[in-house]
């Protein structure tokens, strides 16, 4: 043998629908073997079948690129063939088939074949023995648990979890047999106690951006959109690439610009673990374990002093909005109960009570939620504070918001309201202990001086972490918020 | 007694999962025997050359032979996925060439052999199943229309085109083909009662394969399918449809019954899938191998090849001949279908319209931006 040898590889194809993976159950040919077209090399188990494959190219088989039992991804190769001194025509009829056969009834289909199956022409057929269902590969576990005792982890397909059989697909989706395997494990869940992963949406991005996220191995899921509907964008996935976007991923919102440190606080970039970071801060907002209380109140003497305070000349041209009232309301609330205004520090085993409130406004904008917070709130005046949320309202719709304007808040309002809502039970902002949602403002019947009157009426509610308030100093706290809308006089007593 | 006899008629078990004893089935129109024997029926008669005997073999192997280098393409991931005919060649090879060049048929997505009955090039068949174009063949010119995956959706097709022909005055005949499991669909029924109301001239031609994908036929019909046809208003026949003289005999029979204004015709072609529904299926987890073994003593090609060996028609010489023909157009098919090029995206918008629309080139030149997209800056 002189030819030089023309050496081929057969990948594994997808030889169902949409097939990922399949397990070569054994090697029909060895190495050295000559094969001819057709002729069956392996036996490949897929989620969907156990067939064989036939070998496309006629030649001798210098390697086996797997062992049997080896899990293989489609693409593959798994086998190689020499094709030079191939003599054997192309399209040869490797199946068994009955022209030569003296006996045609007997020799069309048939002839015995590894594994006690009968050769059906090319791929498998039906075994001669009863149907029994394969051994598991080793990483599966033997006796995987019933599903009906992890109803926290249903699985993707319902598959057959039973012993006996494995379940039959035909079209639809196919998650493939990893993913089978991972849901009869349940170990869908990561390590670290992040949320589970079905449980979030797909982040949005058209395919043209997901496969440039994947080739620069970006991952969607840590990332905020900045295209319409939060659509994440080209420019997003190259700012991550670039690193520019990892550590403001950390704070679940994109700045422009890179961040600086603010307010004598390091800030350290965390780069590649961008995923675990923002399943980290999600996780850690459900440490604080959140309790919610609601109130509904009569703020009509509220709006008519809005309309009063609106006239007068060191507040002309301000945005006096009921949310101005519920955030002077909140500071003058706080100062009487400053407990509400603190921080768990579970490092030093400390509660960390501040003297200084920066209030957080969670703002909708255009590039998602974001908190921005007005800096040492409680010391200013009424038309500082109707300046300070302008300004920052107006900084976050533009998309603007420096990650500092985001940093260090205290205490915060998301204002529901805006939407035509009545209340919610909001979720604390990492590192805070109490936030207090402001619903909408209507015009509702309501019992005013013994009769029933048409009244402007709406709903707090105040979420806190029970670690640090109590239900008593919860209540007192939103008790005196509602106290100072329904009846802003009493905020002289404050 | 006429209580247990209607009792017994109902529950009738269509074989196929059990033990099938085809030879007891009542009703069952058979001109050749499993072991190869020239039989008389007498409502069918064939009057058949030596010639035609002959070429109705060689259909049958070659079809067989495509099949099996189309299903090892497949396996080698050189074609999208694969609906095997194996062991329903003699019914669609029958049925395909009972019509004449002026009918027109309507197939489902497994019959490559009434394809290959009327003309079309394995390969356009096989584009379809590597997905590079959705069978460009011409239905008009070849009388066969396009492959129909929607299950039943073409006895609709077939019915509204008898209905044409009817008010055209023409003297053809359509032939629709479906499964056993699609006389469990809607269409097929609308189908048949529109057929039944027009008297149209068709004839459903519904290939028994035992098996709606994994569902066996006793469990979506309880009475013999064919018997069916009565519901309707219009006769209906069960044929051996491993038997290519039968099939030949009874649908050539039904279509010159359509064509001389007697209305439709159904004919269960009663038969067997011997592969798996498609090449993403396991018939391994629903059905026993000793169904199988029965099934293959009445395979439809080698009661031919008895037949013909045994009366002096056909010798080795022949049978070498047509095996080295198979090979040729296996050898074919797989470099053809090898070498297929990969189709321009934007083809999927040239043959909607015979003239392309303003919002069809939008649409067009909006895909040809998206695509542009995955490579290089926005």
């Amino acid at each position: 043998m002189t030819t030089s040898a023309t050496l081929r590889q057969f990948k594994l194809p997808d030889v169902g629908e949409g097939l990922t993976e399949g397990e070569i159950l054994q090697w029909l040919v060895a190495v050295g073997d000559t094969v001819t077209v057709n002729q069956p090399l392996c036996e490949v188990e897929t989620a969907k079948a156990a067939v064989e494959l036939p070998s496309p190219y006629a030649g001798t088989v210098t390697e086996l690129l797997f062992e049997a039992g080896t899990m293989v991804d489609v693409g593959t190769p798994i086998i190689t063939i020499d094709t030079s001194g191939g003599s054997v025509p192309a399209a040869a009829a490797a199946p068994p088939d009955a022209a030569q056969d003296a006996e045609p009834a007997a020799g069309l289909i048939g002839g015995p074949a590894p594994g006690g199956r009968t050769s059906v022409l090319v791929g498998y057929g039906p075994r001669n023995t009863e149907a029994r269902r394969r051994p598991r590969r080793a990483e599966a576990p033997a006796e995987p648990e019933p599903m009906a005792t992890r109803a926290d982890h249903p699985p993707l397909l319902i598959t057959a979890p039973d012993a006996e059989t494995k379940p039959v697909r035909h079209g639809g989706l196919e998650v493939g047999r990893q993913a089978e395997a991972h849901a009869l494990r349940g170990d869908a869940a990561p390590a670290d106690g992040a949320p589970h992963g079905r449980g979030r949406l797909r982040p949005l991005a058209k395919p043209p951006v997901r496969k440039y996220a994947k080739d620069l191995g970006v991952d969607l899921s840590a990332l905020t959109g900045s295209g319409p509907g939060g659509v994440i964008t080209r420019a997003d996935v190259d700012a991550a690439a670039s690193g520019s976007a990892s550590d403001l991923a950390l704070r679940g919102t994109v700045g422009t610009g890179s961040p600086s440190p603010a307010g004598g606080e390091q800030r350290i970039p965390i780069r590649g673990v961008r995923k675990h970071t923002a399943a980290a801060m999600v996780a850690s907002a459900f440490t604080a374990p959140h309790v919610t209380e609601f109130l509904t109140i009569d703020v009509t003497r509220m709006m008519k002093l809005r309309a009063r305070l609106a006239a007068r000349p060191e507040l002309a041209g301000m945005k006096i909005s009921p949310l101005l009232f519920v955030a002077k309301a909140l500071l003058l609330a706080a100062r009487r109960h400053p407990m509400v205004n603190s921080s768990w520090d579970e490092a030093a085993q400390e509660i960390v009570v501040k003297d200084y409130v920066n209030l957080g406004i969670a703002a909708a904008t255009p590039r998602g939620l974001v908190v921005p917070n007005v800096k040492d709130a409680g010391r200013m005046s009424l038309a500082e504070l109707a300046g300070a949320l302008a300004q920052l309202t107006e900084t976050a719709r533009a998309g603007k918001t420096a990650p500092e304007d985001m940093a260090g808040g205290t205490i915060t309002i998301t204002n529901v309201g805006v939407f035509g809502v009545d209340t919610g039970t909001p979720i604390l902002n990492p590192g805070e202990s109490a936030i207090l949602a402001f619903g909408a403002i209507r015009e509702m019947p309501w019992v005013h001086k013994g009769k029933i009157r048409p009244r402007q009426v709406t709903q707090l509610a105040l979420s806190f972490d029970h670690r640090i308030i109590d239900g008593e100093l919860g209540s007192r706290f939103l008790a005196d918020i509602g106290a100072l809308l329904s009846d802003p006089g009493s905020a002289l007593a404050f | 007694m006429t209580a247990l006899r209607q009792a017994a008629e109902v529950v009738d078990p269509v074989p196929g999962a059990g033990a099938p004893h085809l030879p007891q089935q009542p009703d069952l129109i058979q001109l050749l025997t499993p072991e190869g024997e020239r039989v008389e029926h007498p409502d069918y008669s064939l009057d058949i050359s030596d010639d035609e005997l002959r070429g109705l073999y060689r259909d049958l192997a070659l079809v067989r032979r495509w099949d099996v280098e189309a299903t090892a393409l497949q396996r080698q991931g050189e074609l999208g996925i694969w609906a095997s005919l194996l062991g329903q060649e003699a019914a669609q090879v029958g049925a395909g060439r009972a019509l004449r060049a002026d009918d027109m048929a309507f197939p489902t997505y497994r019959e490559h052999g009434v394809a290959w009955t009327r003309g079309v090039d394995p390969l356009q068949v096989m584009g379809l199943f590597r997905g590079v174009d959705n069978g460009g063949w011409d239905p008009a010119a070849l009388g066969f229309n396009l492959y129909t995956i929607v299950i039943g959706a073409q006895c609709l097709h077939a019915t509204g085109y008898a209905m044409g022909v009817q008010r055209d005055g023409a003297e053809s005949a359509v032939l629709a083909f479906l499964g056993d499991g699609a006389t469990s669909q809607g269409e097929v029924n609308e189908a048949m009662i529109f057929a039944a109301s027009f008297a149209a001239p068709v004839v459903f031609f519904c290939q028994n394969n035992q098996y709606a994908i994994s569902v066996p036929i006793e469990r979506q019909a309880r009475v013999p399918l064919f018997k069916r046809a009565a519901g309707f208003g219009f006769p209906g026949v069960r044929v051996d449809g491993n038997d290519v003289l039968a099939v030949l005999a009874v649908t050539r029979a039904a279509l010159q019954a359509a064509r001389e204004g007697q209305g439709p015709t159904f004919i269960e072609a009663f038969t067997y899938r011997m592969g798996a529904h498609t090449t993403s299926d396991d018939p391994t987890r629903y059905r026993l191998a000793s169904e199988l073994e029965e099934w293959k003593l009445r395979d439809p090609i080698a009661r031919l090849k008895a037949h013909l060996s045994r009366s002096g028609i056909a010798d080795a010489a022949f049978f070498d001949s047509v095996d080295a023909e198979g090979d040729e157009l296996a050898a074919r098919i797989r470099q053809g279908t090898v070498e297929m090029p990969d189709p321009e995206p934007t083809e999927m918008f040239d043959h909607v319209f015979a003239e392309q629309t303003p919002e069809l080139a939008a649409q067009r030149a909006e895909f040809v931006e998206y695509h542009a997209s995955f490579e290089g800056e926005k």
